[in-house]
C-alpha cells in the first residue's frame, strides 16, 4: 500500500498524545525497514491512540488521523473509518468540556432531560451505566490531565452549571448501590463494602486467590467439569453453558487462545458489572486467572464500556498491585489488558468485541466459524461476561450450584440498585426485595432485560425468574435488568426511546437492521400520533420478523423484542 | 450399485472431500466448502443476491439470499454459509419468502435501485411494494459526487455492499482508499473525512465501478450520456480485446456506441485479471480512437 497523508504534521499535543501509545517516531523509517509489516502488526493500539488524541485535545484531527496512518501503516481512510464508528470521538473541532446527558429509558422515567430540553454544551447519551442514580451525565474534560466523571441525581441545574465549565462532585461510595452489602448470604456481592475494594491484603486473607490455587491443582479439565457441573451459564443474556464453552476453546489445538471478559456493559438498564468492578476488582481478576488457566490462555482481555471512568480506575489499580505483588504477568503466565471501548453498544456483542479490541470497526463477524474456533486475532477465544466470570471462583473453592444472579433494579422502586437473588423467586419478591414500589405509585410494566428484552405486565408478579420460565413466557432474564414504570411513565415515549436506541447503536453493516430499524422508529412515531393504527401495526410486525430473522447478529435479532411485547402483552397502541 | 467416476476418475458422492445435503427436497452431493449457493447453482440461480459478486469474497451484508436451514434458529445467509453434511435447506419458504421481500422493500425504500439489475423481477416474486413506508420514509439520497474527469459517486444507488471497499483494499487493489464510515443508516462508503478523489490516494483503476452492482460507481463518459439522454444500451456493442500498454495482456472488453468508446471492462471469468485492470486500462482508451475527423 502506498500511503498517501497530506503532510501536515499534527499538533505537539496530538503528538504527544499519540507517541504515548505507540512509542516515540522512530528515527529511520520503519516502513523502509521492514516493508510495513512490524507497524501493521500494532494495528491494535489503534483504538488506545484514537482515545489518546481525543482525551488529550476534545477531537480527531486529520492530522492526527494521518500520522496513526503512518505510525501504523494503515489508510487515512480505514482509520476515519474506525474513529467515525464510536460516538465518543469527534472528527470535528469542539469544546474539551463536553457534558453526556443520559436520555434512555431509566433516567427519562425518573425525571431526567429528554433531547429537546438539553442545554447548549450538552449532549444526548444512551444509558450511562448509573441506572440506581437516575437520572445520569457523564462529563468530561480533555486536557494534559483528562478529567471523567459521572454524576447521578441530576438536575437541569446541574446540567446547565456543568455546560458552564463546572465539574460535578464526586461519586457515592461503590458500595452504595449494594442494598444488600454485608448479608451473610451474597456470594456475587459478598466483598461489596465489607472490604476495601483495592486493598489486597484484605482479599487475600478473605479467602482471595485461593481458587485460583485449587484450580492449578485440579487441572485444566476438572477445573472444567466443576464449572460444568455447577450448571453456570452466560450472564450477558445469551445464557450459553459455560463449561462447555470453555472446553471446546481448551481443546482447540490452534494456539494461543485468548480470553476476553465482556465488560462493555451497554445495554440500557444495566450497571451490574460497573457494581461488580468497583466492589470487588480482584475477584474480577482471579476468575479471569482460573478462566486463563483452564482455557489455555496466556492473555486475558477487559473490554471496558467507554463511559466507565470510575471502573477503569479501579482495575487499573488493581492490576498493578497484582502484577506488583507477583500475582499476574512475569513467570505467573497470565497477563491482563483493559481496552477501552469509545461509545458503542454494539462492541459488547462477542464478535464485534473481536473487531474492535483488534482495531478494526466494531462490526460482527459471520458465524460459524465460532469464537471458540476463530475468535480474536483469529485464535481460538472464550468470551465470558464479567458476571459469568465471577461465579467461578465460589464453585471453584466451594462447589456451590451456580443459582444465584444479579438484578439490576431501577425505576419506581425504593431502593433501586443491584440485587443478587437465588434463581427462581418472582419478580414481585425481586420487588419487594428493593423496598416494594414507591409510594403513591401503581405499578404499570416491568422492563425485563433491557432494550433487547421486553415488557412484562402488573399481572406478571407471579413470574418465576429464571430462563427456562421467562423464556415460556416470551420474555427473557437477559442482562437482569428489571426497570419497574409506574402509572406516571409514558410507556410510548419509551418504545420511542427503545426505537430510537437501536437506530442510533445498530452498527449498519446488514440491511434488515440498517434500514429495518429506522422504518421501525418511523412506524412508532406515526402510531404514537395517529388514530389510524392498522397499517403501521402491520408494518411494525412484519419489520420485527425480517429483522429476527435476517439479521446478522443478535442486535437486529432482539431489536424488536421489547417493542413486540409492549404491544402484544400490554396492549399499547391498541 | 455404484456410481460410474466422472472425467476426472472421482466417484460422485464418495469422495471425502464431498457434502451431502438436502437442498428442497432433492439429495445433492457438492465438494466441501461449497456455499449453499453454489450448491444451488451459483449467481444467477433462482436465489436473488445483491452484495454477491463475481470476484469478491462476499460480506453477505444485504441478506437477500437468506435461505432456512433445519435447526437454525435463524435463516442464513446461502453465499457464505458453507454446506455441512445432512442439511436440509429450504431455499423458499414462508420465512424466506418474508425476509427476501423485507429487504427489497427496506432498500427500494431507501436506495435508487433503479439501475440494478433484476431488481423488479424480484419485487414482483416476492410481492415486495417499498412504496408502502410512505413518502416521509429515510432514504440516503444525496447530490452525486462529481471530482474528477473518470468517473463519479452516485451515492444515493449505494446498497453498501461493501464490494467496492474490498476491491480498493485487501481483495484485490490493497490502496485502501474508502472504506465504511459512520454507523447505522448513516454508514456510508468515504474518504477519509470526505476528501474528494484527487485529494485521496486513489490510482483510478475502476476496479470498485467494475464491481459495483447498482451503478453507484460509473464512469464519467457513462454519466454524462445519461445525464444528455444519449445513452442508449440497445445501440451499443462489445468488443474483447488485449489492452497494449504493457507485457501482462489484460484483457479488455470495450463498449462501444456510435463507434466511440464510452467505457471499458473486463472479464470477471478471465484468468489474468479477474476483471481488475489499472488506470492504463480502465480509461487509457482514447488513443485507440483517435480519428482524422476527431477534435483534439
Amino acid at each position: 500500500m502506498d500511503l498517501k497523508t497530506r503532510g501536515v504534521p499534527p499538533t505537539d499535543h496530538e503528538r504527544a498524545a499519540i507517541d504515548a501509545v505507540l512509542g516515540p517516531q522512530p528515527e529511520r523509517n520503519l516502513h523502509d525497514v521492514s516493508g510495513g509489516h512490524q507497524l501493521r502488526d500494532r494495528r491494535h493500539l489503534l483504538l488506545p491512540a484514537l482515545h489518546a488524541v481525543n482525551d488529550r485535545v476534545g477531537w480527531i484531527s486529520q492530522a492526527a488521523i494521518d500520522y496513526i496512518a503512518e505510525r501504523l501503516d494503515a489508510s487515512p481512510a480505514e482509520i476515519y473509518g474506525v474513529a467515525s464508528f464510536y460516538a465518543l470521538f469527534s472528527l470535528t473541532e469542539r469544546p474539551t468540556h463536553q457534558i453526556h446527558v443520559c436520555i434512555d429509558l431509566a433516567c427519562r422515567s425518573n425525571g431526567g432531560l429528554v433531547e429537546a430540553d438539553l442545554p447548549n454544551g450538552a449532549h444526548p447519551s444512551p444509558c450511562l451505566g448509573l441506572c440506581e442514580r437516575a437520572p445520569a451525565a457523564y462529563v468530561t474534560t480533555a486536557g494534559e490531565t483528562t478529567l471523567q466523571v459521572v454524576a447521578g441525581h441530576v438536575t437541569p441545574v446541574d446540567i446547565a452549571r456543568w455546560a458552564g465549565g463546572d465539574t460535578p462532585d464526586p461519586e457515592p461510595e461503590p458500595a452504595a448501590a449494594v442494598r444488600q452489602a454485608g448479608d451473610e448470604s451474597l456470594v456475587l456481592l459478598r466483598r461489596a463494602g465489607r472490604i476495601d475494594p483495592l486493598d489486597l491484603d484484605a482479599y487475600l486473607a478473605d479467602r482471595g486467590f485461593a481458587a485460583l490455587e485449587r484450580a492449578r491443582q485440579l487441572g485444566p479439565q476438572a477445573t472444567i467439569a466443576a464449572i460444568s457441573g455447577s450448571g453456570l451459564t452466560g450472564r450477558g443474556g445469551a445464557g450459553f453453558p459455560t463449561g462447555r464453552k470453555w472446553d471446546a476453546v481448551r481443546t482447540q489445538p490452534a494456539t494461543p487462545h485468548y480470553l476476553v471478559a465482556n465488560a462493555d456493559e451497554s445495554e440500557p438498564g444495566t450497571f451490574k458489572d460497573r457494581v461488580l468492578i468497583e466492589t470487588d476488582p480482584f475477584g474480577l481478576i482471579e476468575s479471569m486467572c482460573i478462566a486463563g488457566h483452564a482455557t489455555g490462555c496466556e492473555i486475558g482481555y477487559v473490554y471496558l464500556r467507554g463511559e466507565y471512568p470510575r471502573p477503569l480506575a479501579t482495575l487499573q489499580q488493581a492490576l498493578d498491585t497484582c502484577r506488583r505483588r507477583g500475582l499476574l504477568g512475569g513467570d505467573t503466565g497470565f497477563e491482563i489488558t483493559i481496552v477501552k471501548g469509545a461509545g458503542a453498544y454494539i462492541c459488547g456483542e462477542e464478535t464485534a468485541i473481536f473487531n474492535s479490541i483488534e482495531g478494526y470497526r466494531g462490526e460482527p463477524r459471520n458465524k460459524p466459524p465460532f469464537p471458540f474456533q476463530v475468535g480474536l486475532f483469529g485464535q481460538p477465544t472464550v468470551v465470558n461476561n464479567v458476571e459469568t466470570l465471577m461465579n467461578v471462583p465460589s464453585i471453584i473453592l466451594d462447589g456451590v450450584q451456580a443459582n444465584r444472579r444479579l438484578f439490576c433494579l431501577s425505576g419506581a422502586v425504593v431502593k433501586p440498585g443491584i440485587y443478587e437473588a437465588q434463581l427462581g423467586l418472582t419478580l414481585g419478591e425481586l420487588i419487594e426485595l428493593a423496598g416494594g414500589l414507591r409510594a403513591g405509585s401503581v405499578l404499570q410494566a416491568v422492563l425485563l432485560g433491557g432494550a433487547a428484552g421486553g415488557f412484562a405486565g402488573p399481572g406478571d408478579l407471579d413470574l418465576v425468574l429464571d430462563l427456562e420460565s421467562t423464556r415460556a413466557a416470551g420474555l427473557a432474564l437477559g442482562s437482569g435488568v428489571v426497570m419497574v414504570h409506574d402509572q406516571h411513565v409514558d410507556l410510548v415515549d419509551q418504545l420511542k426511546r427503545i426505537a430510537a436506541f437501536f437506530r442510533d447503536e445498530s452498527c449498519g453493516q446488514c440491511v434488515p437492521c440498517r434500514v429495518g430499524t429506522v422504518r421501525q422508529e418511523e412506524a412508532i412515531d406515526r402510531l404514537a400520533s395517529s388514530s389510524d393504527r392498522s397499517v403501521d401495526l402491520a408494518l411494525l410486525s412484519d419489520i420485527g420478523q425480517a429483522m429476527k430473522d435476517a439479521s446478522i447478529c443478535g442486535l437486529g435479532q432482539t431489536a424488536h423484542s421489547a417493542i413486540e411485547t409492549a404491544i402484544v402483552r400490554l396492549g399499547v397502541f391498541s | 450399485m455404484s456410481q460410474p467416476a466422472n472425467q476426472f476418475g472421482d466417484v460422485p458422492g464418495t469422495s471425502p472431500n464431498s457434502v451431502a445435503l438436502s437442498i428442497d427436497g432433492s439429495e445433492v452431493t457438492v465438494p466441501d466448502g461449497t456455499t449453499i449457493l453454489e450448491a444451488c447453482g451459483g449467481k444467477g440461480c433462482d436465489i436473488p443476491t445483491l452484495c454477491y459478486g463475481d470476484t469478491i469474497t462476499p460480506k453477505n451484508a444485504c441478506r437477500v439470499c437468506m435461505v432456512e436451514v433445519e435447526g437454525s434458529r435463524v435463516l442464513v445467509p446461502s453465499c457464505s454459509r458453507q454446506v455441512e453434511a445432512d442439511m436440509v435447506v429450504h431455499t423458499r419458504s414462508e420465512r424466506v419468502d418474508h425476509a427476501r421481500k423485507m429487504v427489497l422493500e427496506l432498500l427500494g425504500s431507501s436506495v435508487d435501485l433503479s439501475l440494478t439489475e433484476h431488481v423488479d423481477d424480484w419485487y414482483a416474486e416476492y410481492g415486495a411494494d417499498p412504496s408502502r413506508y410512505g413518502p416521509d420514509a429515510a432514504t440516503v439520497a444525496q447530490p452525486v459526487k462529481v471530482d474528477n474527469d473518470l468517473y463519479i459517486r452516485d451515492y444515493a444507488k449505494c446498497i453498501l455492499c461493501y464490494q467496492c471497499v474490498d476491491a480498493c483494499g485487501e481483495q484485490w487493489q490493497h490502496s485502501f482508499v474508502i472504506d465504511i464510515a459512520g454507523r447505522g443508516f448513516d454508514a456510508r462508503v468515504s474518504t477519509e473525512n470526505d476528501v474528494s478523489l484527487p485529494d485521496s490516494a486513489c490510482v483510478y483503476c475502476g476496479n470498485c465501478i467494475q464491481v459495483c452492482p447498482t451503478g453507484a460507481l460509473m464512469f464519467k463518459s457513462e454519466y454524462d450520456m445519461r445525464q444528455t439522454g444519449t445513452w442508449e444500451p440497445e445501440r451499443q456493442t462489445t468488443t474483447d480485446t488485449i489492452c497494449a500498454f504493457c507485457g501482462v495482456g489484460c484483457n479488455l472488453t470495450l463498449h462501444v456506441q456510435d463507434n466511440t468508446i464510452i467505457k471499458v471492462s473486463s472479464p470477471s471469468d478471465s484468468p489474468i485479471t479477474h476483471g481488475n485492470l489499472c488506470i492504463k486500462g480502465r480509461f487509457g482508451f482514447q488513443h485507440a480512437q483517435n480519428r482524422p475527423d476527431s477534435a483534439g
